[in-house]
């Protein structure tokens, strides 16, 4: 279970986040919406220390992720599965070698077994035939499902997914998202999707969180969002003009 | 004046702060570079990069240092009635002094700035944090081996121009200027003495250390996209080479 407590976070004076608040229960997956620059990406990176916050606390499994010792910090990154918005594919390595690279590094498998778990998830991505290229070589779509298969391949308990379809084309994003679902189902992931993708995102998600100005304002499921109690994240889904939500 | 303290003060504290992270960096990256598990996949390939891939650059440059050294040297060798000394004196500024610095400074130039841009790019592009969340220290996996690597291939990129250069030292002090070959070499071996290699040797090795330092913290410290990365080259390469020549003169006061 991944809890967020009252959390903050300023840079230089400037508070992004001011107090945020969020439970994702096991095997929960939720959406993380909001304004572009409103701190989603941001709150994503302290759930895995990335970045450390100001006050407040991340309590994954009921331990405080910036209290954590090194050894226990690896631990739970070893159990987290992190889709960045850019990839963050090696440039100088193949797909093939990409994807086999968090199992040659963590891992005692042979070169056998780590070929046909790679594969594996190529196949299940759909590029088994793109072992050989290079990241430069892929479409936007490829890359995402590539960084996705890499994150996969370790079988993570915990997945969070930063804007991984920003950019795409319609179809692309759907069939992306397809594999977000069936990755949740088969393996059971607790995890946080960070998305623009309204309202393609809705089939895929227990619930929906809203952040706005540094807040989680209302936390929905998917359902919910026809008679949308709340009037900021009514205003964001719909994307109505008028409304509560300002824009800068 | 309160102003004034102030502005000062926080200069000082930016700089002091700047300091203590490059000498963390720095103490961190030889903690990895001692203790197990050891990248040597990535030394080797690290080694073939600045070393191998850097010998053409090493090689014309050393050929015309030691023919320059033997052009401008011989006729002020020659007003003292020395000529026969140009071999020592070629050897010598040779293996003391311009070998390890021009070699470095090439090496700065040539590997140093692409390490630079290439840590600078996977840290922008989320890289590094991906290595971090795979429970891999990038400073281990990423640093280090280079760090090693410039540390091997800096004394024998030195020894390789040191020699190169003497030969273009030979080149114009015996079949343009006309010294007799066995005055050339003759010489040179009744002057220099061992103490006058390892001196050079040391500092190669101290240089590498140095190079590897500055390009891999300003890289893995580079921020704000394809500018920040570009920013972080340029100082990466002027604070090295800076260094190196500060280095070289202490190096030179203190060493025997």
């Amino acid at each position: 279970m991944i809890r967020i407590e009252d959390l903050h976070k300023s840079f230089d004076g400037q508070e992004v986040l001011r107090g945020v608040s969020l439970q994702v229960n096991p095997g929960e997956f939720v959406a993380l919406i909001g304004m572009s620059g409103s701190g989603k990406s941001l709150l994503l990176r302290h759930i895995v220390r990335l970045i450390k916050p100001n006050s407040g606390r991340v309590l994954v499994d009921g331990h405080d992720v910036a209290q954590m010792p090194r050894a226990e910090l690896e631990a739970l990154r070893s159990r987290v599965g992190y889709v960045f918005q850019s990839g963050a594919l090696f440039d100088s390595e193949t797909v093939y070698d990409n994807v086999a690279f968090p199992l040659r590094e963590k891992t005692r498998l042979g070169e056998s077994e780590i070929r046909r778990k790679v594969m594996t998830e190529l196949d299940l991505v759909g590029l088994k035939d793109a072992g050989a290229k290079y990241p430069a070589q892929l479409s936007g779509g490829m890359l995402k499902r590539v960084a996705l298969a890499r994150t996969l391949v370790r079988s993570p308990e915990i997945i969070l997914f930063d804007e991984p379809t920003t950019g795409l084309d319609p179809i692309v994003v759907n069939s992306i998202l397809e594999l977000f679902a069936a990755a949740h189902q088969r393996l059971h992931l607790t995890g946080i999707l960070v998305s623009h993708e309204i309202p393609e995102i809705f089939g895929i998600v227990q619930k929906i969180a809203m952040l706005y100005e540094g807040k989680i304002v209302a936390v929905e499921p998917p359902e919910a969002l026809g008679t949308a109690a709340n009037p900021i994240l009514d205003q964001f889904v719909h994307g109505k003009l008028e409304g509560p939500l300002q824009y800068r | 004046m309160t102003a004034w303290c102030i502005t000062w003060g926080n200069w000082g504290v930016g700089k002091l702060s700047a300091l203590g992270k490059t000498t963390l960096f720095l103490l961190q990256t030889i903690a990895c570079c001692l203790t197990p598990p050891i990248k040597g996949n990535r030394i080797v390939k690290q080694l073939w990069f600045i070393g191998w891939k850097s010998m053409p650059v090493i090689c014309l440059t050393a050929a015309f240092t030691g023919m320059v050294l033997a052009l401008q040297g011989h006729p002020i060798l020659r007003r003292v009635g020395s000529e026969a000394f140009l071999g020592p004196f070629v050897d010598l500024a040779l293996i003391r002094e311009l070998g390890p610095v021009l070699a470095a400074l090439m090496i700065t130039g040539r590997a140093g700035s692409s390490l630079t841009a290439q840590i600078g790019i996977m840290r922008i592009n989320d890289q590094i944090d991906a290595l971090e969340l795979m429970g891999l220290n990038p400073i281990r996996y990423l640093v280090a081996p280079n760090f090693i690597a410039m540390v091997i291939a800096m004394p024998l990129l030195s020894a390789i121009f040191d020699v190169i250069a003497i030969f273009g030292g030979y080149l114009v002090g015996v079949h343009v200027l006309g010294l007799n070959a066995g005055v050339y070499f003759g010489e040179m071996n009744n002057y220099t003495v061992f103490d006058d290699v390892l001196s050079g040797v040391y500092k190669s090795m101290t240089f590498g250390i140095l190079i590897a330092w500055v390009c891999c913290y300003k890289g893995f410290n580079s921020r704000f996209g394809a500018e920040g990365v570009s920013t972080a080259t340029t100082e990466a390469v002027v604070n090295a080479s800076v260094l190196i020549l500060v280095w070289d003169y202490l190096l030179g006061a203190f060493l025997p």
